[in-house]
């Protein structure tokens, strides 16, 4: 019996995404929990799984730009594939398929496959096979809508938009064969003075919420400086007990993290955000962590930060931190923060003004810590200071209270103490 | 209710293929042909006869040449006209009963004599076995053309021809004129020059072969006629026809001084005219342009609800392939399917030796239109094929859009051109690029891999040339 494969949800707001790269080929025996496919949506990249063992047809390219709930494959459910299924799904065998596939990509691109799928012309193939870019979703301008080299050519160049062709079908199996060109293929220019590829959909979804950060909301940062000094000697002396305690680095994450909740208690206004003329308050401290990946930045969200210790926080930073570089990152883990913390600190960066990430009113930028000379006591003497930077909008934040709120997370951070009685 | 769905009025190629399309979708139809056999000009004294002929002259030409290919006793090589001629007629004839043959399987009723509109859905045909009037639904002129005259010197048929003349002298003329350097002219005066009649082609444009061809092309088709022994004269306007007891000559003008070339037999091949004769246009009230064509629009109807016209007696380039193209669309609109005919690639051929064809915009055109192009040229000499037979006069042009590397155009002069061409329009109706062309399997060795190296060489990637 055939076991459809079809996209899985991910979420309310998500309705289709590109199939990145196909981790199995036509063929393929299977087994139940094995990953088939990497699936990018505008929000998150993740893994769609065989639900039975057997052998696999696919139906859809890798590069093509798909919607939940279509059907992209078909598993013959107990048959026997053209290649032996990993003798179990255990993480190494996963992971040697990933980077099977990862390393195979630029010599087997997307376009490789369109062969009896699209009739295209010989210079269209090429094209695609060069650029990822699938004809598919390309108005043509030929005979009977045949996509020619030249449409291709302008639809590299950003001439004409790629669209969806209208399809009739109402049912999700009627695929919306958009497309559009796999991640990381990058055409030169003729001259090799430039290249150029597409924004993945992860890509443009970030330029879009950042553009609209800018011009939807009244940003601006406010700006302090605090001394890490009491931070990294509690760090040294309970650093190694708590490694042996609970499996993991006490970094100073934790410790802005508890910061940033105890202030954000004094000061709510922070919590908050706009819905149309409403401001909402949250009463909850799901607080966003900044990761850069390869693929551009995500924010997944440490649930429940108040109620957590700093053990909990530290585990799931660091569980975020590589699931994402592996794109391994479920959707609603990226969804409903209230505060977002960005750590520019760990590539070097001095100072920032973060951009809010839409629809949260502030977000506190980190940076690296330099010994710099402070005046204490009318005496000047070195201490690491990190610059603090925290971005809000003005709409719902005034001055003070953006103000008070980083006063306050400088005060927790040079005297720790204070989180235990929250003073 | 009508007798007919469909009443075509001429048996020529746009005519019988517009018969037969409408039978093939189940319209009832009739065919109506004034002459005695089917498949009017292109048929009978246009096409067919002037590729018969060709041909067989071709065979002599080789043959005559035969000797570096083993070939023994050429040197007392003769042949018989009348032979070649009977050969002519035998393939005409067989062409007219497949035509019948064809007509008939597809239930088209033949109605001989001439055609004429008389009401509004009737056909009277008159022959001289008496009057028939058809009753129709529709009615299709395709009446064709037939050779332009000039009014200074008219047909006598003796020294003044036609094609239709052109294509069945008995004997060979020792001294021959063709007036008008096009696929005519060039056709018939290749085929008198090879049987040994000392050929001059007088015209009065600069280039031969009309104006769809780039001077490039022009040129290199006009040195290899002339190195058959054919003479050009360019730029020169023909005035009259001179006769004296020593014979006839053409008389013609060029930059105001008189020209005189001796003539057995004067060809005039000027063009064609559309043929109206005897449908009675005017009395129907038949629309025709100024310069008698039966004004159509964009679905072939005329002015006449119910009246279409295609082919020669319609504008556009007059080929039986564009009037088969239109006949075809004509019944295919009148079955409620949908009919089209892309008049951008209809290809043009003359059929000489080497051959010489087009199809789409020549370099000139796309300039004139202010579209930036690429060009890859291929010459034959560097073919195998073309020169292991003996065909290496010529040569491949693809005209590509520099933007997107489309084919707009693809000209050439070469022995096979005729069926290379075809090649051409198949990309350019899919919308295709030189590089679509390059990165298509020609069989090798075969002239055609010149139309791939021309389209390498529009990106400067032709692998067989310099």
């Amino acid at each position: 019996m055939a076991v459809e494969v079809k996209i899985p949800p991910m979420g309310e707001s998500i309705t289709g995404g590109l199939l990145a790269t196909w981790l199995v080929k036509s063929g393929d025996a299977v087994r139940k929990g094995q990953p088939l496919f990497s699936y990018e949506t505008d929000k998150v990249t993740s893994e769609g799984t065989a639900e039975v063992d057997g052998r696999i047809t696919i139906n859809v390219e890798a590069g093509t730009e798909v919607l939940v709930g279509q059907v992209v494959a078909s598993i013959e459910a107990g048959a026997a594939g053209t290649a032996p299924p990993p003798s179990a799904v255990a993480a190494p065998a996963v992971k040697s398929a990933v980077t099977q596939v990862a390393a195979k990509a630029p010599a087997a691109p997307v376009a490789a496959k369109l062969g009896a799928a699209a009739e295209v012309s010989p210079a269209v193939r090429r094209l695609s096979a060069e650029t990822g870019l699938n004809p598919a979703g390309i108005e043509g301008t030929g005979k009977a809508g045949r996509v020619t080299k030249g449409d291709m050519l302008a639809a590299l160049a950003g001439q004409t938009p790629i669209q969806a062709p209208v399809t009739a079908a109402p049912a999700p199996s009627a695929v919306a064969q958009v497309s559009s060109p796999a991640a990381a293929v990058v055409i030169p220019s003729r001259d090799g003075r430039t290249s150029r590829k597409r924004m993945s959909p992860l890509r443009r979804k970030i330029a879009e919420r950042l553009v609209q950060a800018k011009s939807e909301t009244a940003m601006l940062t406010t700006f302090n400086e605090v001394n890490m000094a009491p931070v990294m000697e509690l760090r040294k002396r309970h650093g190694e007990e708590f490694l042996k305690k609970y499996g993991v680095k006490l970094g100073f994450m934790s410790f802005f993290v508890k910061a940033a909740v105890q202030a954000m208690k004094e000061v709510t206004a922070i919590n908050a955000q706009l819905d149309g003329e409403d401001i909402v308050e949250n009463h909850f401290y799901d607080i966003g962590v900044a990761v850069g990946t390869d693929k551009g930045l995500m924010v997944p969200v440490v649930r429940g930060c108040d109620q957590l210790n700093f053990a909990g926080i530290e585990k799931a930073i660091g569980d975020f931190g590589k699931r994402a570089r592996d794109g391994k990152i479920q959707l609603p883990e990226l969804q409903g923060g209230v505060f977002t913390i960005s750590n520019g600190g760990i590539y070097g960066s001095m100072l920032s003004t973060p951009i809010l990430n839409h629809p949260q009113a502030a977000i506190m930028g980190l940076h690296n810590i330099v010994e710099r000379p402070v005046a204490e006591n009318g005496q000047v003497v070195i201490r690491p200071i990190m610059y603090l930077a925290l971005s809000y909008d003005h709409r719902i934040i005034d001055g003070k209270e953006a103000v008070t709120f980083l006063v306050k997370v400088r005060q927790f951070i040079e005297d720790p103490q204070r989180l235990l009685f929250g003073v | 209710m009508s007798q007919f769905d469909l009443v075509v009025i001429g048996s020529g190629p746009g005519g019988y293929v517009a018969a037969i399309k409408a039978g093939q979708l189940g319209l009832k139809v009739a065919l109506v042909e004034k002459d005695n056999s089917l498949g009017g000009t292109c048929l009978n004294v246009g096409c067919i006869p002037s590729k018969s002929l060709l041909h067989s002259t071709e065979v002599y030409q080789h043959a005559l040449h035969g000797k570096k290919h083993g070939l023994v006793g050429t040197e007392k090589l003769t042949f018989d006209v009348a032979a070649m001629l009977a050969n002519k007629d035998k393939v005409v004839a067989q062409l007219n009963m497949g035509v019948g043959a064809l007509l008939k399987k597809r239930n088209v009723e033949i109605v001989r004599g001439l055609g004429r509109l008389a009401k509004a859905g009737e056909v009277l045909v008159r022959s001289t076995s008496g009057d028939r009037t058809l009753e129709t639904k529709n009615i299709l002129i395709a009446t064709g053309s037939v050779p332009i005259e000039l009014p200074f010197m008219k047909f006598d048929g003796e020294t003044v021809i036609s094609s239709d003349h052109g294509i069945s002298l008995k004997a060979v003329p020792e001294k021959m004129v063709v007036v008008g350097a096009g696929a005519i002219g060039l056709e018939l005066g290749s085929v008198w020059a090879r049987l040994g009649s000392q050929v001059t082609v007088v015209e009065m444009l600069p280039s031969i072969g009309g104006p769809s061809y780039d001077a490039d092309v022009a040129k290199a088709a006009q040195s290899a006629f002339e190195k058959q022994g054919i003479k050009f004269e360019m730029g020169a306007k023909v005035t009259g026809v001179k006769k004296s007891a020593s014979g006839s000559a053409l008389t013609a003008e060029r930059d105001g001084k008189p020209l005189e070339f001796a003539a057995d037999k004067i060809l005039v091949a000027v063009g064609r005219k559309a043929n109206t004769t005897g449908l009675g246009a005017q009395e129907a009230g038949l629309k025709l342009d100024e310069r008698g064509r039966i004004i159509i629009d964009g679905h072939f109807q005329t002015n006449l609800p119910g009246v279409y016209a295609i082919g020669d007696v319609v504008a556009g380039p007059m080929l039986a392939h564009k009037a088969e193209e239109e006949g075809v669309a004509v019944a295919e609109n009148l079955a409620g399917k949908h009919g089209h005919v892309n008049y951008a690639i209809i290809p043009g051929v003359i059929y000489t030796d080497p051959e010489v064809a087009c199809v789409g915009l020549s370099e000139a055109d796309a300039k004139a239109k202010n579209i930036e192009v690429m060009i890859g040229k291929f010459q034959l000499a560097g073919n195998g094929r073309a020169i292991a037979s003996d065909g290496t006069a010529g040569f491949v042009k693809v005209i590509a859009c520099a933007k997107t590397d489309k084919l707009l155009g693809v000209q050439m002069v070469a022995k096979g051109a005729s069926e290379m061409i075809a090649a051409a329009c198949a990309h350019m109706e899919y919308g295709g690029s030189a590089e679509d062309v390059a990165r298509t399997c020609f069989a090798h060795p075969t002239v055609s891999e010149s139309f791939k190296e021309a389209a390498m060489a529009v990106s400067k990637t032709s692998i067989h040339s310099l």
